[in-house]
């Protein structure tokens, strides 16, 4: 029997952050956290059970009900030189605080011409899939990504929740950390201990040799069971950016030097989604690179509603994945 | 608490050089504008000037102050290097904020100067942050933060007294009443006479003083800062006031002639001259020694700023993230 501290064992997203944030909270006297019902209750998530307990109601505690205020006392404290990280209890609430994200957070350290730095994380779940509607359901990262002064990290793996919260923690700038709320029972096996995962670095889920498919977040999973289902068919590479910026465009135009195809999937609205800033990209630097224009599979230009039949044709299925390679493979339009 | 008649001889020059630095920048404003160039917006605090001092002169250099687009004054007052602020105001890479930021955005970090705001209200919420991380750090800093009348009808305002009024954190709110919100009467922002009444909605101290009295400034804000300091949480000043110009360079004057004249004869600059007249703690030649002195030192820094650098491109992208 292996001894116990160098076992894998198996761990939820939620259990995964929740250590990334102890063990930082641990290392580093400055990182706090607050946001709504966060503290001795342990937040909605579940996120911070535990934590107000060992480091005190200084560095973990509640807030009012109050996104504007969180954010701004977030935006404030980093200025300060702490480094907080604040629950957003879902992404949708951000609207509450658009000011302080947007204007402060995302500005002050260029605007003070690099004068002061903004240490902070925004925890928010995102994602539709879980019955909850138009608005507590959408992922926003578009929004996020339209704002330079921003990191935005969106994990799919247990793996990556945690060695992503720690090193977004440690960035001495403004992060969005979005975790998918339809990931929340995911359980995956991972190593003992402590690690990081650098800003900036997709990882290859998946091998293949005649499309690239570029997922994140949920859409990384449904991705690779698009592959799963078309073993013998299609050979599918299948690529988590992992983080939407920094990006890393270089792992993905190395996969389209074997595969020529590109087919990026996000759940979020197509108009000026990610999807759309990656293909530019690509476009960019690797057009050569293509035998044929790159395909986007996005959410449909909806909002999210609360029927799971109607959320489901809002949101790319594993089916609208395979149909969307099929098409692309034989030349084919690709509905999006 | 009294000040010397040394300290209020200094007060009275910062409260000068802050007027002959709001007078210069819109004559440099003005000639760059009869030559076709736009050289953005510019905010004049002329005529609250004893707010600027009066507040700072209850602060230490390590307390925290957020300012806003009219922050020309809490700059100066605050103790920014003239230089700097001058250099920023007209663009140059020697500027506060690099030539980043402009007039609305001075920053300075060794004086825990944490910005002006574009943004009306904006400040109010980053206020909550110094605060608290004051009460984490366990250090007696108190967070200063200025805004209008019109910022106290902004969510983030009332967001803000409610948390700070919460978890008692130290932040003095000084809400500079000039009675407009660019061209709106402040009774079209506010249904009561008194905007510190709202500090009751929070059960927080909330009291309004003459913001050109600049010893009634001292006071107000001298007994919110000792409240805060001492662990009792935030207070809202209302300091009534008026601003000599028009809201910016590109909005025409509105308001009545005789409001304005009414208020001419209430400035803060010549009641404070009159009181250390009348007192007999200065003669007019010391205070037209102090005037002079005060445009040399603008002089220099204008000067200054002329031989700066205009801010270059090549680094813009570097600026954005930290290391
Ligand atoms: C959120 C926001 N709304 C509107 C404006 C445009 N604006 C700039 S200053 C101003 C008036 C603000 O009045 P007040 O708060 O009384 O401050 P004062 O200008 O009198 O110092 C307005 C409407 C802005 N900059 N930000
Ligand atoms: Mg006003």
């Amino acid at each position: 029997m292996l001894p116990e501290t160098v076992a894998p064992r198996k761990l939820t997203p939620i259990k995964a952050m929740n250590e990334a944030l102890a063990e930082e909270m641990r290392r580093d006297e400055d990182v706090v956290l607050f946001g709504e019902d966060i503290g001795a209750y342990g937040g909605v998530w579940a996120l911070s059970k535990g934590l107000q307990k060992e480091f005190g109601p200084l560095r973990v505690f509640d807030t009012p009900l109050s996104e504007g205020a969180i954010v701004g006392t977030c935006t404030g404290a980093a200025m300060a030189g702490l480094r907080p990280v604040i629950e957003i209890m879902y992404v949708d609430f951000t609207t509450c605080a658009m000011d302080p994200l947007m204007n402060q957070a995302a500005k002050i350290r260029f605007m003070s011409g690099g004068a002061f730095c903004l240490p902070m994380t925004i925890l928010a779940p995102c994602g539709a899939g879980t019955s909850e509607a138009a608005q507590h359901s959408q992922s926003l990262e578009a929004w996020f990504l339209s704002a330079p002064g921003f990191k935005v990290v969106m994990p799919s793996t247990v793996y990556d929740c945690k060695g992503l919260l720690k090193t977004a923690i440690r960035d001495n700038n403004p992060v969005l950390y979005l975790w998918h709320k339809a990931l929340y029972d995911l359980e995956e096996e991972v190593p003992p201990g402590e690690w990081t995962i650098p800003l900036g670095q997709a990882a290859v889920r998946r091998e293949g040799r005649d499309v690239t498919v570029v997922a994140y977040s949920l859409m990384a999973h449904r991705a690779l069971e698009a592959a799963e289902r078309l073993r013998g068919e299609i050979s599918v590479e299948v690529i988590d950016p992992r983080t939407l910026r920094p990006f890393d465009l270089d792992t993905i135009l190395a996969s389209l030097g074997k595969t020529g195809r590109l087919l990026v999937v996000h759940e979020s609205p197509t108009c000026c989604g990610a999807g759309a800033e990656i293909v530019r990209q690509v476009t960019d630097r690797g057009f050569d690179l293509l035998k044929q224009a790159p395909k986007v599979l996005g959410g449909r230009d909806l909002p999210i509603p609360f029927a799971k039949s109607l959320e489901n044709a809002v949101v790319p299925q594993v089916v609208d994945i395979v149909a969307a390679l099929r098409a692309l493979i034989s030349g084919g339009r690709v509905d999006g | 608490m009294r000040f010397s008649c040394e300290e209020l001889k200094e007060m009275y020059g910062t409260m000068v050089l802050i007027r002959e630095f709001e007078l210069s920048t819109i004559e440099v404003f003005a000639q760059r504008m009869r030559a076709g160039d736009f050289p953005g917006a510019l905010h004049s605090s002329e005529g609250q000037e004893a707010i600027a001092v009066g507040v700072m002169s209850r602060l230490r250099p390590d307390d925290y102050v957020f300012s806003t687009y009219r922050g020309h004054g809490h700059a100066i007052a605050k103790g920014i290097p003239l230089e700097r602020v001058t250099a920023e105001v007209h663009g140059r890479a020697t500027g506060a904020s690099r030539g980043f930021g402009g007039s609305m955005h001075l920053f300075w970090k060794p004086l825990n100067f944490m910005g002006g705001n574009g943004i009306v209200g904006g400040g109010l919420p980053l206020a909550l942050g110094t605060a608290y991380a004051a009460v984490k750090r366990g250090t007696d800093q108190v967070t200063a933060v200025f805004f209008g009348d019109g910022a106290a009808s902004q969510g983030a305002f009332h967001e803000s007294l409610n948390m700070a009024a919460l978890k008692r954190w130290p932040v003095v709110y000084v809400c500079e009443n000039n009675l407009y919100a660019a061209t709106t009467h402040v009774s079209g922002n506010c249904p009561l006479e008194d905007i510190a009444d709202r500090a009751a909605a929070y059960g927080i101290p909330g009291v309004t003083a003459d913001g050109n009295d600049l010893l009634a400034v001292a006071d107000a804000a001298g007994a919110a800062v000792a409240r805060a300091r001492a662990g009792q949480g935030p207070t809202l000043i209302e300091f009534k006031t008026y601003r000599h110009r028009a809201h910016c360079m590109v909005i025409p004057e509105h308001r009545p002639n005789q409001e304005r004249t009414a208020w001419r004869e209430r400035d803060p600059i010549q009641r404070l001259a009159a009181m250390l007249l009348s007192e007999g703690l200065a003669d007019q030649a010391q205070l037209d020694e102090i005037r002079r002195r005060a445009r040399e030192r603008l002089e220099q820094a204008l000067e200054f700023m002329r031989q700066s650098p205009l801010p270059q491109p090549a680094d813009i992208e570097e600026v954005l993230y930290a290391p």
